[in-house]
């Protein structure tokens, strides 16, 4: 396999054990750039393992990541991450969290609170810079997480089930956004999900993963209605024959 | 502010009852050396009003700020290398357990041989009294940091330095604090001890001495002193804690 300059994440025969567990066998997967790609499968699958290794925070027991050519070995500046418990610092201000990431590259403060006003601006939380994380609710809390890894403006945005922990309707709010932002923001996604109707809703390609040990079953490209309205797409027959069709392969390894 | 009202009320209601309790069990007597409460009190000016009070609190409260001052700064400090690693937590923690746990008052001659009767043995005294649970509650708060913090730090590259001084001890604050806290009341439990044990200065001198001439409602004012004086500075901390960490976190129910 040779470089290819249109992927943004290229996982290449990566094996992960936890000690005799084998938790990721041989798995190869390609993030073309500027697209979202969700992980998808049942739970234990390794897909946050995946994740985790994608940004430096898991070593591959063998096999390699590459990000812009470039073999990962620790977290860098081209991968930011949103996790599924936000992990916001409960002593920290809104807009402090959303610095932090500009605070540990020792950014000066004024500079980084300009650039995190932004982005607190863009996922819609103006008015709350000096709340702190106990006085929002969970969606508001992941939007803190989600404008700090925007405001390091990392090319690649690795996220952990990010909408599990909120409630339904913040969540097709939430689904609706990213939408925007993967038309908007020209970066590369990688989405963890267990929700097959997220998946199809939201991915430009869905890798769908087996577990124990973890492979690529599947790969699907939902190309029909990428383009319709965010509203529209819930009622296309190739959203509904692709949720159907992930649904029927999946069914049989949920107990 | 009714609440706020309603908790002081009650606080007088618990002092009156505990203060009439004291005037009962003096006037019936319970014993010849148990004055009452009002004696007390009286004795309480009169020491106050000649002086003595304040000379023998510039006594006491010698050992008692260095011991203290000493175990706060190497308590954390030590407790920060408890907490971070794994090898040094066995290392040292047995040695803070069993300074915990042993007889002090039958340690006292050992430290008297060693370190003469002067200031050096009661700083130890105290430093024995109050470090351990400052080193102890140091090492837990920090190694109980949550994951996903330390986690975050380092997928936004924070070094292990970083990832120290703005998560680590941050997250272990309150608890840290809740030591101190603790430490500083053993602290004085220490120095009245080593003024009992080693030589009697200060307010130490003052109950011996009172007791030697059967002044008992001197002894008891002294030693009431001690309480107040220690109740009065753990409040003087709370209020520096609740200051440090304004709106960040929810006040405590202590006050």
């Amino acid at each position: 396999m040779t470089k290819s300059t249109d992927n943004a994440v290229t996982v290449r025969n990566v094996y992960k054990n936890y000690g005799s567990t084998e938790a990721l066998r041989d798995l190869s997967l390609d993030f073309p750039r500027g697209q979202l790609t969700s992980l998808l499968g049942p739970s234990g699958c390794g897909k946050t393992t995946l994740l985790k290794i994608i940004a430096g925070l898991l070593p591959a027991t063998s096999g390699e990541v590459l990000v812009n050519g470039e073999v990962v070995k620790a977290p860098g500046p081209d991968r930011a991450f949103v996790f599924q418990d936000f992990a916001l610092m409960p002593w920290a201000s809104v807009i402090r969290n959303v610095a932090f990431g500009l605070e540990l590259r020792g950014m000066a403060k004024s500079e980084r609170e300009g650039i995190a006003e932004k982005y607190i601006n863009e996922v819609g939380l103006s008015g709350f810079e000096h709340s702190y994380p106990h006085e929002l609710s969970g969606g508001m809390r992941q939007r803190v997480g989600l404008a700090r890894a925007l405001s390091v403006d990392a090319q690649v945005l690795l996220m952990d089930e990010p909408f599990s922990a909120v409630d339904e309707q913040t969540r097709r709010k939430f689904q609706e956004d990213l939408l925007g932002l993967v038309k908007n923001e020209n970066k590369t996604f990688i989405f963890v999900t267990h929700s097959i109707e997220e998946a199809v809703y939201v991915s430009d390609q869905i890798a769908i993963l087996l577990p124990r040990p973890s492979r690529v079953m599947e790969i699907i490209r939902p190309s029909g209605f990428r383009h319709k309205d965010v509203d529209s797409i819930r009622r296309e027959p190739e959203y509904l024959d692709i949720v159907d069709r992930i649904w029927a392969s999946l069914r049989s390894y949920v107990e | 502010m009714l609440a706020k009202h309603r908790a002081n009320i009650l606080k007088l209601i618990s002092a009156l009852v505990v203060f009439t309790a004291w005037e009962i069990a003096g006037r019936v007597p319970v014993s010849f050396a148990f004055p009452t409460f009002f004696e007390s009190v009286s004795a309480f000016w009169a020491l106050l009003i000649d002086g003595t009070m304040f000379k023998a609190y510039a006594e006491t409260l010698k050992p008692l700020v260095i011991g203290i001052l000493i175990s706060a700064f190497f308590g954390i400090g030590i407790g920060l290398f408890v907490g971070l690693s794994r090898g040094f937590d066995w290392l040292v923690s047995p040695i803070f357990i069993v300074m915990q746990t042993a007889p002090l008052a039958a340690l006292i001659p050992l430290l008297v041989m060693a370190y003469g009767i002067g200031l050096t043995s009661k700083v130890f005294v105290v430093c024995i009294m109050a470090m351990p649970v400052i080193v102890l509650n140091t090492g837990g708060a920090v190694r109980n940091t949550p994951a996903n913090l330390i986690e975050m730090g380092e997928a936004f590259l924070g070094s292990r330095r970083q990832v120290i001084m703005k998560i680590i001890l941050p997250a272990a604050f309150p608890i840290i604090f809740a030591g101190l806290r603790l430490g500083v009341s053993a602290g004085f439990i220490g120095a009245i001890l080593s003024e009992l044990k080693i030589t009697p200065t200060g307010v130490g001198d003052i109950i011996t001495y009172s007791r030697s001439i059967a002044d008992y409602p001197s002894m008891y004012a002294a030693i009431a002193s001690i309480i107040i004086l220690a109740v009065l500075f753990l409040n003087v901390l709370e209020r520096v804690e609740n200051k440090l960490l304004q709106g960040s976190r929810k006040p405590s129910a202590l006050d």
